[in-house]
């Protein structure tokens, strides 16, 4: 008789478990962040480093203290709070104030995450909350740019336009695009080019993205969507009327665009959970953005697209559930 | 068998929507013989093995049997006899320590060593059998489907007429980890499947007989397909995918059709049999013996020597870990079936029903413990669900006790396969959840 001497666990099945823990996922979204911080420090050097930090810290200080306070298990090793802390240093000017950083985090854990119930309870993006709060309480502070002045260059960050903002401008004055944007499209791939600090490098925001693609963190569902419908609708506007519109590839590579699409739109706990209801999601992001940017007050819309498609998230939810298996369509 | 393996993995292979990929370990005993195990001193043949009613006992203390003899008799359609495993003397019917986790009816014989067949069993010659015949000798040798399951196989045999069952799938997919019992009986006895896949054609007047077998299994793959080849039955790789051996899954993969919400494959015309049942109404008709025994794959990291062992029903599990060596280490976990959806032991004295497909020990090391943390909405389970369910939403209502919600999300579609509980990152007991809601669903159904 074979004798069983120590403990023994029983349990319902599955017995096995994949070994993904939530811990594993949040460092992974963080690897995958290296190279745009990386970039972004390249091109704005340590003032980059400086927002960084104190927006990391800051986050991760404010997690601790409110846990603390409200008597919960301080969760901050978990990796959520650094997330935010770094997404939202990305969306932030190179030449943030240290305590407009700080106010940001605080703003991003506070109202954007803890009041709901922490982590898996919040229903908008806690850093592009931040970011618009910031944004509107703060305007002058949140739309001054520089240019960038790679290390080494010698260059002092100079003052200027973000190619958006230029955009914006010159419609506004003359009703037509610049004749001459500074720049050029491939500057702006590479990253340089004033705006956020995340903002600037479409080429290593993809090399993140294609990170967590691979690691299955990222679905292509939201950013293809958003991707897409930005495409689409601005390659209308720009057929009708190339003097006044800027081109799909501008549009793609200025602004918060990549970023969002990539990285803030893609924000597991605030977007939908079914295949259909992100491509819903994504394709209204894009919808937004494309309106916003053309037709709204701010040059840039991103962050404003995609915090409206969070307050949708429950209702794209509730009405694309996926068509269950052996039920006709339309029948539930 | 190289190449066969690589064509497999060039082929577009079939399969179903959603799934998992969990490590497979079968070599820890995929290339292990069948062995029989020896003849245990005593054999408890529980009276419930199967889904229905119990069978009900039919000899008395002191009465010698014969083996084979039936010993316990069915009570109603859906319901088998169960036999006695070998012959001896009947020393107890009472109660005793059963796989489902509490104390149940059984029979307990203590084994004379000859292990002599009952007179009374004869062969037959299908040739001058009715299908009506066939199936009850399918239900009088107590067969039921050996995937898991344990439902009766006659009942699958006897669809109402209005269903006229146009396709016959055979499972030889073992989609569980771990589980080799099925692929050794398809390299080592493929003639006793063949045999019953035939039985089971003539008896549905099917057009169409499909093989399913996983494509880590290429070896099955190719023996099979050469013995079927000029017969009308077809042998289909599926793709290596978690749970592809599941019914519905399986007939999505190989017929292209969904088995409707609620309803069964026979709805579609499709009919879904375990080999190893094939194999046991094979037995049942051409040798004339009933199911008292099975294959039965011990293995897992705490066991000294994995098997594949051929075991009477009633064994317990103490005898089969000594016929595997003994522990290896000091187990953490005692599965009766796969890791996926097997079910845990509070120890060995339980016995092998004709349901034990396998026996998986598992060290502490082994048993994940990850602490639970919130739901962070990452849609892995729902990704992986094969039904196209909401597992989160579902485990979510299911455990704040709001059952129509649960119901409304359509929890009675799950079929417990654990895929959602399998990639949680945030280790929350998805599938528990949704069982538990289901039941609740049911018992709510039964009140109104």
């Amino acid at each position: 008789m074979s004798k069983v001497g120590q403990q023994l666990y029983l349990s319902s099945s599955p017995h096995i478990h994949s070994g993904e823990t939530t811990v594993k996922v949040m460092r992974a979204v963080l690897y995958s962040l290296v190279p745009a911080c990386a970039v972004a420090v390249y091109f704005f050097g340590l003032s980059a480093l400086l927002v960084l930090l104190l927006a990391t810290v800051g986050c991760l200080a404010t997690e601790a203290v409110c846990q603390r306070l409200m008597g919960q298990p301080v969760t901050i090793a978990d990796g959520s709070a650094a997330i935010t802390g770094v997404l939202l240093a990305l969306n932030l000017p190179p030449t943030s104030p240290w305590w407009l950083t700080l106010l940001g985090a605080v703003i991003a854990i506070v109202i954007g995450k803890q009041v709901y119930g922490g982590l898996g309870s919040n229903p908008f993006n806690p850093a592009l909350v931040a970011r618009v709060v910031l944004l509107i309480s703060f305007p002058v502070q949140m739309t001054t740019w520089s240019a960038p002045a790679p290390l080494g260059s010698g260059l002092d960050l100079v003052t200027t336009a973000t190619p958006l903002g230029a955009w914006k401008n010159a419609v506004m004055l003359t009703g037509q695009a610049p004749v001459e944007l500074q720049g050029g499209l491939t500057q702006y791939f590479l990253g340089n080019m004033p705006g956020c600090i995340g903002e600037v490098s479409a080429l290593a925001l993809l090399l993140g993205a294609a990170y967590l693609l691979y690691r299955r963190i990222l679905t292509w569902h939201i950013p293809a969507a958003f991707v897409g419908s930005v495409v689409l609708l601005s390659g209308l506007f720009w057929l009708v009327n190339p003097a006044k519109y800027p081109s799909p590839v501008f549009h793609l590579l200025t602004g918060g665009l990549v970023l969002g699409a990539f990285y803030m739109a893609t924000d597991m706990v605030t977007t939908p959970v079914s295949t259909r209801g992100m491509l819903v999601f994504g394709a209204g992001c894009g919808l937004l953005t494309v309106l916003i940017r053309l037709f709204g007050g701010y040059p840039e819309g991103v962050s404003f697209a995609i915090l409206l498609m969070n307050a949708a998230t429950p209702l794209i939810d509730r009405y694309l559930r996926p068509r269950t298996f052996g039920v006709q369509a339309g029948k539930g | 068998m190289c190449a066969a393996h690589d064509r497999l993995t060039e082929m577009k292979l079939k399969t179903f929507a959603g799934g998992i990929h969990p490590p497979d370990n079968k070599q820890w005993s995929a290339h292990k013989a069948i062995e029989d195990c020896p003849l245990p001193a005593e054999l408890i043949v529980p009276l419930a093995q199967h889904i229905g009613a119990p069978a009900v006992p039919c000899v008395a203390v002191g009465q010698q049997v014969f083996k084979g003899q039936e010993i316990g008799s069915a009570k109603g359609f859906v319901s088998v006899p169960v036999h006695a495993p070998t012959s001896g003397e009947v020393v107890a019917v009472e109660n005793r320590p059963h796989p489902w986790g509490t104390s149940l009816p059984a029979i307990v014989i203590r084994a004379d060593g000859e292990d002599c067949w009952s007179p009374e069993l004869e062969p037959a010659d299908p040739g001058e059998l009715s299908p009506e015949e066939i199936v009850e000798k399918v239900r009088q040798a107590g067969v039921v489907g050996m995937g898991g399951a344990a439902f009766p196989a006659h009942v699958k045999m006897s669809p109402p007429p209005e269903k006229q069952i146009h396709t016959l799938i055979f499972n030889g997919v073992e989609c569980e980890p771990y589980l080799t019992a099925d692929h050794r009986m398809m390299l080592e006895e493929p003639e006793r499947i063949l045999q019953g896949v035939a039985l089971l054609q003539f008896v549905l007047g099917v057009e169409r007989v499909v093989i399913g077998i996983e494509a880590n299994k290429p070896d099955a793959i190719a023996l099979l397909t050469e013995m079927c080849a000029g017969t009308p039955v077809e042998v289909i790789p599926l793709e290596v995918k978690y749970p592809q051996g599941a019914e519905k899954q399986l007939i999505a993969a190989v017929a292209g059709r969904e088995v409707p919400s609620g309803g069964l494959p026979m709805d579609i015309g499709v009919a879904v049999h375990n080999v190893s049942t094939a194999a046991a109404i094979s037995d049942a008709i051409l040798d004339g013996r009933p199911l008292i025994e099975r294959i039965c794959t011990v293995t897992g990291p705490a066991i000294r020597e994995p098997k594949n062992l051929r075991i009477r029903i009633g064994t317990l599990l103490s005898h089969l870990v000594d016929a595997c060596g003994g522990l290896a280490e000091e187990p953490g976990k005692i599965v009766l079936g796969g890791p996926m959806m097997g079910f845990t032991q509070l120890g060995f004295d339980v016995p092998a029903t004709r349901g034990t497909s396998g026996l998986l020990l598992l060290r502490h090391e082994d048993v994940p413990l990850h602490p639970e943390g919130p739901c962070i909405r990452c849609a892995r389970c729902v990704q992986a669900c094969p039904m196209n369910l909401l597992p989160t939403t579902i485990g979510a209502y299911a455990r704040r006790d709001l059952i129509s919600e649960a119901a409304e999300y359509r929890a009675l579609d799950c079929i417990e396969c654990g895929s959602c509980g399998y990639v949680c990152p945030a280790a929350i007991p998805l599938v528990q959840a949704i069982r538990y809601g289901k039941a609740a669903i049911l018992a709510k159904k039964r009140k109104a």
